[in-house]
């Protein structure tokens, strides 16, 4: 077991080309321009789905043929037909971002209790006002377990988008593979992983933050907890 | 793609093969542990939420940077196979010991007050019933496993071991579509069809569920 590459200051410095500050800063801008993208491209598609019942075919298999999807071959495939460069490789990351986004979303909105539904439209409530403040928060939490599963993706293709070229901490994992320095392999691979754990737990706790107490139970806990003392 | 396939199928069909047995000897191994793990997170309730979490973090790691990191703690050498088999194997239980732990816990609880009056003892009705009841969901999380591991194995390739993914490298080294295309493609069909060899073998084992439907409606 070797550290010294991880634990070498001179690779921490946020000036130094090749150092993990700046490799973390390229792997992220990436990861969460695809992630964004493909946010902006499933979610509204999935609302959508999920609301008219329309297409739902498309969305029940989105999810089912981009996990069979091998990402490796489809980034080689990108940057074959379209030459090296961000393009390819970004186009590749929102490709894989995009079902587990639809996927989810779309079981989401399919798995409302009906009568609340109906119950805002019986209130009065328009489409949009039934989708924006009915449906879409209530769905909240299945929609938020879909983004998780794509970031997680997302970094991890990010990382294999190095064998691309693609900058990134991918490339510690790529760059020493390729001159024997499995100092700088190890470095990389706890960076990563470290990353990616990192990130799903703030996903976990954003999702709590946003979710309505009303739905995760906490504000049933919280008025129980309340009148029992 | 046809021509390069009938000049190159000794390749591919060797690529195909160990993608093959790369995929799913993982899904073995891992499926065989996590049928005890998953129980005993049902079996002593405050381990269900660890258990949980610790696969939760397994399962996000990312495979280019699992595949590298076992070495470290199996001293395998770093371009071994087996790091790839014992990396996607920890992604299968990380996936199935939760899928089987929700599966059994999701077994009605009169269904098991029954079978405890019938005289069932505790090993018996787990084999005999609540494995049984819980299959569609284990099944569920065993088609997810398979699908992910099948298109896994090929980031083995910057490994050196890869199966399909060794088109891919070749397609990328020497800008050429066709090797790219054709491993996608069977890599998909794999895929496709060892989730359908899955809920096959769903329907044979759970012959009740197609009764209860056509019967119910």
């Amino acid at each position: 077991m070797n550290f010294s590459y991880l634990l070498d200051p001179e690779h921490w410095d946020p000036d130094a080309t090749g150092g993990f500050p700046q490799l973390l800063l390229a792997h992220l801008g990436y990861s969460a321009l695809a992630l964004l993208i493909g946010l902006v491209i499933a979610l509204p598609v999935g609302l959508y789905i999920g609301h008219t019942g329309r297409g739902s075919f498309i969305a029940i298999n989105a999810g089912n043929a981009g996990r069979a999807l091998p990402t490796l071959g489809l980034l080689m495939l990108m940057v074959t037909l379209l030459g090296l460069g961000l393009l390819p490789v970004l186009i590749a990351l929102t490709v894989l971002v995009v079902p587990p986004i639809l996927t989810t979303t779309y079981a989401g909105m399919r798995a409302l209790d009906h009568g609340v539904v109906d119950a805002a439209k019986g209130m009065g409530m328009r489409p949009w006002q039934v989708l924006t403040r009915v449906e879409f928060p209530m769905a909240l939490p299945v929609i938020m377990s879909g983004i998780r599963s794509a970031l997680l993706q997302v970094v991890a293709t990010a990382t294999v988008a190095a064998a691309v070229g693609l900058g990134g901490l991918g490339r510690l994992l790529i760059d020493g593979l390729s001159v024997n320095d499995y100092s700088r392999v190890l470095a990389g691979a706890i960076v990563v992983a470290v990353l990616a754990v990192a990130l799903d737990l703030l996903l976990a706790l954003t999702q709590r933050w946003i979710v309505s107490p009303g739905l995760s139970g906490r504000a049933v806990a919280r008025t129980r907890r309340a009148t029992t003392t | 793609m046809i021509q390069y396939l009938t000049n190159n199928s000794a390749t591919v069909l060797a690529a195909l093969q160990q993608h093959i047995m790369l995929a799913l000897l993982p899904v073995l191994i891992g499926f065989a542990a996590a049928l005890p793990i998953g129980y005993l997170g049902v079996r002593f309730p405050w381990l269900y939420h660890p258990l949980i979490n610790t696969c939760g973090v397994l399962y996000s790691i990312p495979s280019l940077a699992l595949f590298l990191f076992l070495p470290v703690i199996l001293g395998t050498k770093v371009l071994s196979p087996v790091n790839i088999v014992v990396a996607l194997s920890i992604y299968t239980v990380a996936l199935l010991a939760r899928t089987v732990a929700d599966g059994l816990r999701s077994v009605d609880t009169t269904v098991t007050q029954a079978a405890t009056a019938m005289g069932y003892r505790r090993t018996r009705l787990l084999l005999d019933v609540e494995l049984p009841v819980a299959m569609p969901v284990i099944l569920a999380g065993l088609r997810v496993a398979t699908v992910s591991n099948i298109s896994l194995v090929s980031v083995g390739t910057l490994i050196g071991v890869g199966g399909l993914g060794q088109l891919f490298t070749r397609g990328f080294q020497l800008f050429y579509m066709e090797p790219i295309l054709i491993g996608i493609i069977l890599s998909v069909l794999l895929a496709g069809l060892a989730d359908l060899i899955i809920v096959l073998i769903q329907r044979a084992v759970t012959p009740w569920a197609r009764f209860q439907r056509g019967g119910a409606a």
